[in-house]
């Protein structure tokens, strides 16, 4: 009996002792004491209590910077500007970063811990970010792996964003996951719609976000999401939109193109979109844009399958949506008022896509899209 | 009972004639995977050193006031894994407040060295030879430069050999191996000179 218990409570008892040590320590040597932020310059500072990473501080003031993986170091999308000196850049960065942002001493905000005053530069749109408290209104399954979420914003009620943005859904721990994590996903409701934001989520096998989301969340749970975030609109050119995208890369287009029918934004654009996708049961929304397409005279849309079932019964386009696309840009898009590219979708379908537009002389920095999928 | 072995001389031993990785293979590893660079190499070389003659004191005093009194040596390796553990900890935030510069070098191989078998098993040799205090500390810095040692001169050999023509079917990993095998057996032509235990 006697034997049976020692060992356990002397291991439990050192391990205990141990842990103390670390948890006092950690108060004496990790308190660095209030240390000041100053961003851009000047025009904004904040006293704040140092010892944390820089990315956790700024959010705790209610600036958000991008991040997809919740400070793990893992996205490296945290990319902050540091103007004084907070030692070199360590290893766990530099994978993310370019030759010119480590001249420019651009840091990862998540690994850069706080212990003195510090100089950094944001963009400004970083500070109209905010964290949004919402309800989830309503979940309905557009196609077998799709889900199209209506969040109901609560406080604050109403979000202010462009067509093509994106928010970052926070996502609790669950399951065998115990950290909380964001993920970025395009809003596809229209900026005009400002007291819901809704969300299109394709089911990732494996995904944390995509899995918590089609397996967990129900209507009337309350989520918090992070936005608005990104580079992604339509620009004030009269030059035509090529828009291409696949899956839930339908979202920002859905935004833009209601947004522009409904505001009657940009007026001189004329707007072709391709959406690919393999089968019937891939493709979803066909007869509100084909109904839309009616409504405006400005918007083509061209749907293709690439590998259709018979019973889909399918009458239009078909074949990789690359080939469809570059068929179209050859035969039928005037591009007399020049060509500008929009791609939502997969890393490979972008790399296709921008491979397709650049070879139909569609300029490289004329084609747009967003670097989180 | 503790050998009779002059700590002097086996301070020596653990670094040449018993080097623990040469001629015990322990901490095989982060030795092949960090040994492509010499900075690397130089800096994780330190933090063993460094973690492993501090364990080593550590363990010692855990394992002959704690251990060895209440008769649990069967749980030795339990108890001095969480010891290692905790160490490591500790020492990573002490070197991060007092040290930024030594950090930057040690800080990232703190971790590793957690999991690394040469300083769990550098603590059973004291533990299974019966080192006193003295005997554990030196041997345990011994063994810590001794790694240090092999772990600098395969970085060196593996820079000269970047700059060669290698068989494609060996390049990477495969040379390294047969490279740690020479020097093993050059490290072989000490042993027996000095008995450790």
């Amino acid at each position: 009996m006697n034997s049976f218990l020692t060992g356990p409570l002397v291991t439990a008892g050192l391990a205990a002792f141990l842990a103390l040590i670390i948890s006092v320590l950690d108060r004496i040597v990790n308190n660095y004491g209030e240390v000041t932020m100053d961003i851009n310059a000047g025009k904004r500072n904040y006293k704040v209590r140092g010892g944390s990473p820089l990315l956790g501080t700024l959010a705790a003031e209610g600036i958000f910077v991008p991040s997809a993986c919740g400070g793990r170091g893992s996205c490296g999308a945290c990319k902050v500007k540091v103007l004084s000196d907070v030692g070199p850049h360590l290893p766990t960065e530099t994978p993310y970063l370019t030759p010119d942002e480590l001249k420019q001493n651009v840091r990862l905000s998540c690994q850069i811990k706080l212990k003195k005053d510090i100089e950094i530069e944001l963009p400004e749109e970083l500070f109209s970010v905010k964290k949004f408290k919402s309800k989830v209104a309503s979940i309905k399954n557009v196609t077998h792996d799709i889900k199209e979420v209506l969040f109901k914003l609560e406080n604050p009620d109403s979000i202010e964003f462009l067509a093509g943005q994106y928010v970052q859904i926070v996502v609790p721990p669950y399951g065998n996951f115990k950290e909380s994590v964001q993920r970025a996903y395009s809003m596809s409701s229209r900026p005009g719609d400002n007291g819901q934001v809704e969300l299109l989520v394709r089911l990732v096998p494996g995904g944390i976000a995509t899995t918590w989301v089609h397996q967990f969340l129900k209507e009337g749970d309350s989520v918090e999401l992070v936005g608005p975030f990104g580079d992604f609109h339509v620009r004030e050119t009269p030059a035509t939109m090529v828009c291409v995208a696949g899956g839930s890369g339908m979202a920002p287009f859905k935004s833009m193109l209601y947004h522009m029918h409904e505001e009657g934004a940009h007026p001189d654009k004329d707007i072709w979109y391709f959406f690919g996708a393999r089968s019937g049961r891939d493709m979803f929304y066909l007869d509100e844009l084909r109904a839309l397409e009616k409504k405006m005279p400005r918007f083509h849309f061209v749907a293709a399958l690439s590998e259709p079932s018979p019973e889909d019964n399918w009458t239009g386009d078909t074949g990789l949506i690359t080939d469809v696309l570059e068929r179209y840009i050859k035969e039928k898009i005037d591009a007399s008022k020049g060509l500008e590219g929009y791609l939502c979708g997969s890393p490979g379908m972008i790399n296709a896509c921008t491979t397709v537009m650049t070879r139909n002389n569609i300029a490289l920095e004329k084609i747009y899209y967003d670097k989180f999928a | 009972m503790t050998p009779l072995i002059n700590p002097a001389i086996l301070f020596f031993a653990s670094i040449f004639t018993s080097n623990i990785l040469l001629s015990n293979f322990l901490g095989m590893c982060s030795f092949i995977s960090i040994s492509k660079d010499w900075k690397s190499s130089f800096g994780l070389g330190l933090a063993v050193t460094f973690v492993l003659t501090i364990t080593a004191a550590v363990s010692w005093v855990v394992l002959h006031f704690v251990i060895a009194p209440l008769g649990l040596e069967y749980l030795s390796f339990i108890v001095f894994i969480i010891v290692i553990a905790a160490v490591v900890q500790i020492l990573e935030m002490i070197i991060d407040r007092a040290s930024p510069a030594l950090y930057m070098s040690l800080g990232i191989f703190l971790p590793l060295i957690t999991v690394n078998c040469a300083i769990l098993g550098a603590i059973l040799f004291m533990q299974i030879r019966n080192y006193n205090f003295i005997q554990s500390v030196l041997f345990a810095a011994g063994s810590g430069i001794g790694w240090w040692l092999a772990i600098l001169l395969l970085a060196a050999i593996r820079e000269r050999i970047d700059k060669n023509p290698v068989p494609a079917g060996l390049k990477g990993a495969g040379i390294t191996l047969i490279t740690i095998g020479f020097m093993a057996m050059a490290f072989i032509g000490f042993s027996g000179m000095i008995a450790v235990q």
